[in-house]
């Protein structure tokens, strides 16, 4: 399933900063996106896709926001583009996050992403988007599952 | 070359420009408990054993402090017991606000890179020094290397020239820069600040607005070193002549007026004419952008033996311990608690919606903060407006939102 939003999706909305104070992050999955969209975390189906506008993510560097996110069930996150902290962050923990200036996803569209071309199929619109590229260092940490996996195979940032 | 290539590049043993990604050797990082008890739990998953450097880590306990539950009381107690296992810095609760007293006790220095995990971590840009805000897991990574990788940030270039008008302070500069560029107009960017304006603001109002450039999405916000004053020998780093900046930004402040952002985002900024009559319940004077001392005299100045509205409750948390004995000692503290003011221990406060002055539904908050996202503090039926401490001093006085 997809669920799509709009522009400037902040870190208080994705995960308000009253629960972030906690080391049990399945916490977390029960106030996922509660004050956008309260019907959220029930729907949320493991493999799910989130699909923002710009901005995504913007505002703390609270890493219980992606983290919320992948616990809950989402997959992938897509948008037009994301604040740079929570895109830093959803790599680091192993959320794979595509930025797609041109998406015109909407609700209800049936999308196939494809991590390792970037490409991503809208099958109900017939077309398809590419994302941005990432920088290596970034698509090492996503394939090692994350950045502790990362520095316990590298030992050091490669760029 | 501008201040952030020439930082970048003296700390990456090699020159470096803008959007080349560079390792960087860091001076100091500090996390908070927000994002501290994860960073331990992420250094761990990293086989970390040992800091590379516990002398450069500080931890900080503000952002529920006092512990509001025995959940948040365990969190702090582990932050405790793995610093005084890796020999790490604590300020605990009461002493301040992590990036007021990352300033306060010389922590990082004009030049230097910084590293916090936390979004406001770009305050000490005021320094002319670069700083930058990540999650727990980068920051662990640090905490392991000394090092993160970064993509050297474009810099736009914000030149302030004319004269402040009485009243207009560094809260309505960075507002009125808010507005021009938006949410995340500088995303991935430095917002460098120039101008006969700026050079002749305090340290105190450099970090009033170096903090808020987060909320136009920047990587990092430089002031030039020109007027900055420290007690302590320091080298400047200046922009070249030549230097490459992404954007130019001219901010004519002669007849500027006091600035406010209305709900639900910082960079919905408007004059305060527009907003004057709105009736507020809640004033709070605090954060890391407006808990100075100077912040808290300005109240002060319009409270003095006035009585804040009745319908109208006025909390104030001091950026720092420091900052608090200031005010008592000055006099300050006294006048605003006689007007109506209760005091917090200092720290983040109601800033972060976890505890010490949640808003109820339906009401209106103004606050010297630098966020207004809806349920920021804490109740997603609220409004939260953003100004000067001046004005949100004012607005307590009136009962409503009101002009200086």
């Amino acid at each position: 399933m997809t669920f799509v939003y709009g522009d400037n999706i902040d870190t208080d909305r994705i995960i308000a900063g009253k629960y972030t104070k906690t080391l049990d992050m399945n916490t977390l999955v029960e106030h996922v996106l509660e004050d956008l969209d309260p019907t959220f975390k029930n729907k949320v189906q493991q493999g799910d896709y989130l699909v923002g506008g710009y901005n995504f993510g913007c505002g703390s560097s609270r890493e219980q926001a992606p983290i919320a996110l992948k616990l809950s069930g989402v997959s992938v996150v897509l948008a037009k583009s994301f604040a740079r902290i929570f895109f830093r962050n959803a790599i680091n923990i192993g959320l794979p996050v595509l930025e797609i200036q041109n998406h015109d996803i909407e609700s209800g569209d049936e999308i196939k992403v494809d991590l390792l071309t970037g490409e991503v199929k809208n099958i109900t619109k017939s077309k398809s988007y590419f994302a941005a590229p990432m920088p290596k260092v970034m698509i090492d940490i996503l394939k090692e599952g994350g950045l502790a996996n990362y520095l316990k195979k590298y030992g050091d940032y490669q760029l | 070359m501008t201040i952030v290539e020439k930082i970048l590049s003296s700390h990456s043993g090699k020159a470096v420009y803008a959007g080349e990604l560079t390792i960087v050797s860091v001076d100091g990082i500090m996390a908070s408990d927000t994002t501290a008890p994860y960073a331990i739990k992420s250094f761990q998953s990293m086989d970390g054993k040992t800091l590379w450097d516990s002398e450069k880590c500080t931890f900080v306990i503000d952002h529920a402090s006092p512990a509001p539950t025995e959940k948040i009381a365990n969190l702090h107690k582990f932050m405790r017991d793995f610093a005084i296992e890796q020999n790490i810095r604590v300020f605990d609760i009461g002493e301040g606000i992590c990036h007021q007293l990352i300033v306060e006790k010389d922590l990082v220095k004009p030049g230097q890179v910084f590293i916090g995990a936390d979004s406001h971590t770009c305050t000490y840009g005021a320094l002319n020094a670069f700083s930058t805000g990540v999650g727990s897991s980068d920051l662990a990574a640090v905490m392991l290397t000394g090092k993160i990788w970064l993509k050297v940030p474009e810099t736009i270039k914000v030149t302030y020239k004319g004269t402040l008008p009485d009243g207009v302070v560094a809260k309505d500069l960075i507002l009125a820069l808010g507005k021009i560029l938006g949410i995340d107009g500088a995303t991935y960017q430095t917002i460098e600040f120039h101008g006969e304006v700026v050079e002749k603001l305090s340290l105190s109002n450099r970090m009033t607005m170096a903090n808020m450039v987060i909320e136009m999405g920047a990587k990092a916000g430089i002031f030039t070193p020109i007027g900055l004053d420290l007690p302590y020998e320091w080298t400047a780093t200046y922009a070249d002549d030549n230097a490459k900046y992404s954007r130019e930004i001219e901010i004519d402040v002669s007849n500027m007026t006091s600035k406010i952002s209305m709900p639900n985002s910082p960079d919905n900024v408007f004059d305060i004419a527009e907003a004057v009559g709105t009736p507020i319940q809640y004033a709070f004077i605090g954060t890391c952008t407006n808990g100075r001392l100077d912040d808290l005299q300005q109240a002060a100045e319009i409270l003095r033996g006035e009585k804040i509205a009745s319908s109208v409750r006025l909390l104030i948390a001091p950026a720092s311990k420091n900052v608090f004995i200031e005010a008592i000692k000055d006099g300050t503290a006294q006048i605003l608690m006689e007007a109506g003011a209760t005091f917090l221990p200092s720290g983040c406060g109601p800033c972060v919606g976890t505890h010490l002055g949640v808003p109820g539904d339906d009401e209106t908050v103004i606050s010297a903060g630098n966020r207004n996202f809806r349920g920021r503090m804490g109740n997603p039926n609220a409004k939260v407006y953003l100004s000067s401490p001046a004005v949100v001093a004012k607005s307590a006085l009136k009962g409503e939102i009101s002009a200086l």
